[in-house]
C-alpha cells in the first residue's frame, strides 16, 4: 500500500492517493492532499470539504452533484450554488478531487 | 491527480490513418485489482501460482462453452479490413490497437495449444506459449479495447473482437489478474445495488432534493418515487443519473415524461443500477447476478412494465440478454421467470427503452412540448456503441438509430447529423466504454476520443452545432471529461431526455 507522510505520521492511501481510513483524516492531511492536487485551499474550498465529510458521515457516500450545489448555494450564496463554481474550486471535478482532499473514497461508476 | 502528461492529438480537417508507432501505448496500464476486490466477486486475489496452466484450462473451458469464441479465433484470414477502424488505433498509432493484432495476442496462444499445426510446428504458424510477457500484453491491450464492435462491422467474416476481449478478461480474472475499476464496481453493485455504492437513504435524500428542484424550476410538483409498490412502471437507470451532471438532467426528463403522461412509476433501491459491468468482463455469473436484482425488484414491487433509462451497455444486456438471464421477456423458464412473465403486461415490450416510451407518447400527442425552448441549441446525436451495434428499438430495423433522433426532432428545431461514416452502425466509441472509464486510463480515453472529436468539430464549424446528445452514462461522463482537452465546453454533451426536459409542457396534477 502506498503511504503519505504528514507531520511525521504516515497514512495509507490507495493506488490513486485516496486515503484508506476515513477516520484518520485531519485538516493537515487535507491540506497535504490539496497541495498534491495543486489546489490552493481557501475558506470556500474548506466549506465544500467539510460538507462532503458531514454528508458522508450521514449517508456513507459523497453527495450527488445537485445535493452539493444546493448545500453550497445555501452556505456561500445562491450565485455559487452551481457546478461551474465547484469546477472553479476543484478543476478536476468536485466529485473526485474534492472527495480526495476530504479523505473520502473515490466515487465509482459511470461518472 | 494532477493532469497526466501526454500529447493531445490535433483535430484534422480530414481524418487520417496515423503512422504505426510500435509500443506507443505499452506504458498505459490500468490499475490491477487488489485481493479484496477480486475475492469479493469470486476471483483469486492475486496471480495464481500455476497461472499458465490455469489460463489454458480456462481457455479450453470457454472454447467448449462458446462456439462463437472458437469460430472467431479460427476464421480470421488477416485481411486487414479492421486495422484502421478502431478509435484507439486511430488515436494512438499503436499497432496492438489494431483489432486484428489485439485478437492475435490470444489467437497465437490458442493456436499453440488447440490446433494441430500450433502444437507441433509452432514457429511455422506463429503460435507462442503463454509467457508472463504475453500475459502482461493481454492485460495491457485487452484493457485498451472498449468492446465497441466497430471493427466487427467492417470484418468480412463478422468476427466480434469484443467477444475475444471479454474472453481474455474472463481468463485474466480467473487467474487473479483483474482490473480494479471494473471489478470494484461489479462488487459494489452486488453489495449495495448500484455502481456508485449509493445506499437507499442517500438515494431517497437525493430524489427528494430533485423534486424540490423541479418544483422550484417549473412550479409543478413532479415526483421521483422510490420503492413504490403497485406502480405501473419500474424504471431502471444508471446510478450516474442520480449523481452527476449532465446525467441528472435526463433523470429529471424521465420524471417529467411520466408526470405528463400520467403513468405511475417507481425507482427501486434494490435495483438502482441499469449498468451491468459483468458484460465487460465476459463473466456470465456476475452478469446474471446483477440482472437478477432487477427481476427481484420487479416481483417485489409488482410492476407491469420495466423501462430502461439512458445507458448504452445496459440496453444491450436488457434487450439481448435479460430474457434468458432474468426472465424479463420470454425465454427463461424457472418459476420466478414464469411468475414475472405472467405479471408483466404483454401489450408492451419487455424491457422497453425510455426513448421508445417517450417517442410513442410524443407521436400520439399525449405529452405536449414547446420546441422553441430548445432554440438556443443546434443538436447532433452521438450513437452509443452498444445501442447502435448490439440492440434495437421499436419494431423496425434501425429503430435504435431512428427513434432517439425522432425524439430529438420532436422536441427541438435544430438537428444536424455528423458524417455518415461516424454515425449509426459506423459510430465511433466515445473512448471510455467497456470498463475503461477510469482516471488511470486518461491518456487512452483522450486519444481514443479523437475520431469522434474530429467528426464533432466538422459539424461545430460547418453547422454551428453546440450540443451533442447521447443516451449512455459512460458517453456522457467520458465526453464531459475529454471535450475540454479538444477545446470544447464540457457542457456540450447531454442526454436526449435533457432536451425533452427543456421542451416538455407540464400541468399540475394531484
Amino acid at each position: 500500500m502506498p503511504t503519505i507522510e504528514v507531520n511525521g505520521k504516515s497514512y495509507e492511501t490507495d493506488e490513486e492517493g485516496y486515503l484508506i481510513n476515513l477516520g484518520e483524516w485531519n485538516e493537515d492531511v487535507g491540506a497535504y492532499l490539496a497541495i498534491e492536487e495543486k489546489v490552493e485551499m481557501t475558506p470556500s474550498h474548506w466549506e465544500v470539504v467539510n460538507f462532503l465529510r458531514e454528508y458522508y458521515n450521514d449517508y456513507q457516500i459523497a453527495p450527488a452533484i445537485r445535493v452539493l450545489t444546493k448545500a453550497i448555494g445555501k452556505k456561500l450564496g445562491a450565485e455559487k450554488g452551481n457546478s461551474k463554481y465547484l469546477y472553479e474550486l476543484f478543476p478536476y471535478g468536485p466529485a473526485k478531487q474534492a472527495c480526495k482532499i476530504a479523505g473520502l473514497p473515490k466515487p465509482t461508476g459511470c461518472i | 491527480m494532477a493532469a497526466p502528461k501526454f500529447e493531445i492529438p490535433t483535430l484534422k480537417e480530414v481524418s487520417e490513418v496515423p503512422r504505426v508507432q510500435e509500443g506507443a501505448m505499452a506504458h498505459v496500464q490500468s490499475f490491477v485489482a487488489a485481493a479484496p476486490i477480486q475475492q469479493a466477486i469470486g476471483f483469486p486475489g492475486e496471480l495464481v501460482e500455476n497461472w499458465e496452466q490455469k489460463a489454458i484450462e480456462k481457455m479450453g473451458d470457454l472454447l467448449g462453452k462458446y462456439r462463437s469464441f472458437k469460430v472467431y479465433l479460427d476464421a480470421c484470414v488477416h485481411c486487414g479490413a479492421c486495422t484502421d477502424k478502431c478509435h484507439y488505433f486511430l488515436g494512438t498509432g499503436d499497432p496492438n490497437n489494431m483489432p486484428v493484432a489485439r485478437q492475435e495476442l490470444v489467437r497465437k496462444v490458442y493456436r499453440r495449444h488447440f490446433t494441430f499445426a500450433g502444437k507441433y510446428f509452432p514457429k511455422l504458424v506463429g503460435a507462442v506459449d503463454l509467457t508472463k510477457d504475453v500475459l502482461d500484453k493481454w492485460y495491457t491491450y485487452y484493457n485498451q479495447c472498449s468492446e465497441c464492435r466497430r471493427c466487427s462491422v467492417f470484418c468480412p467474416y463478422g468476427i466480434d473482437t469484443a467477444e475475444i476481449t471479454m474472453a481474455a478478461k474472463e481468463i485474466l480474472d480467473s487467474i487473479g489478474y483483474g482490473q480494479k475499476y471494473t471489478n470494484e464496481i461489479v462488487g459494489k453493485v452486488q453489495r449495495i445495488g448500484n455502481n456508485l455504492g449509493l445506499p437507499g437513504p442517500a438515494l431517497e435524500d437525493t430524489l427528494e432534493g430533485l423534486e424540490e428542484d423541479i418544483e422550484a424550476d417549473t412550479g409543478v410538483k413532479v415526483r421521483l418515487p422510490l420503492d413504490q409498490k403497485g406502480a405501473e412502471v419500474l424504471l431502471v437507470t444508471p446510478s450516474a443519473d442520480f449523481f452527476s451532471e449532465p446525467h441528472v438532467e435526463s433523470l429529471i426528463g424521465y420524471a417529467k415524461v411520466f408526470h405528463a403522461a400520467g403513468v405511475s412509476w417507481t425507482l427501486s433501491s434494490h435495483a438502482s443500477e441499469a449498468g451491468n459491468f459483468g458484460l465487460f468482463i465476459g463473466n456470465y455469473e456476475t452478469m446474471r447476478n446483477i440482472a437478477l436484482r432487477i427481476r427481484e425488484a420487479a416481483l417485489e414491487l409488482g410492476v407491469k412494465r420495466i423501462i430502461v433509462g439512458e445507458c448504452g451497455h445496459a440496453w444491450r444486456v436488457a434487450y439481448s440478454f435479460w430474457n434468458t438471464l432474468a426472465g424479463i421477456g420470454a425465454g427463461a423458464n424457472d418459476p420466478f421467470a414464469v411468475e414475472l412473465q405472467q405479471q408483466l403486461d404483454p401489450r408492451y415490450p419487455a424491457p422497453q427503452h425510455i426513448c421508445e416510451f417517450t417517442y410513442d407518447l410524443l407521436k400520439r400527442g399525449v405529452i405536449k412540448v414547446d420546441k422553441s425552448a430548445n432554440d438556443h441549441r443546434v443538436i447532433t446525436y452521438h450513437d452509443s456503441c452498444n445501442v447502435a451495434r448490439a440492440s434495437r428499438m421499436g419494431d423496425m430495423p434501425g429503430g435504435q438509430f431512428v427513434i432517439p433522433r425522432e425524439v430529438i426532432k420532436m422536441v427541438a428545431n435544430n438537428f444536424q447529423d455528423m458524417e455518415a461514416d461516424t454515425i449509426h452502425e459506423s459510430t465511433f466509441c466515445c473512448g471510455g466504454g467497456g470498463g475503461l472509464l477510469t482516471d488511470d486510463l486518461m491518456e487512452l480515453r483522450v486519444k481514443g476520443a479523437l475520431p469522434r472529436m474530429e467528426a464533432l468539430k466538422r459539424v461545430v464549424d460547418g453547422q454551428q452545432v453546440n450540443f451533442m446528445a447521447t443516451i449512455c452514462a459512460i458517453c456522457k461522463a467520458q465526453f464531459s471529461k475529454v471535450l475540454p482537452y479538444y477545446g470544447f465546453d464540457m457542457g456540450m454533451v447531454g442526454g436526449v431526455h435533457q432536451l425533452v426536459s427543456t421542451a416538455i409542457q407540464l400541468e399540475q396534477k394531484e
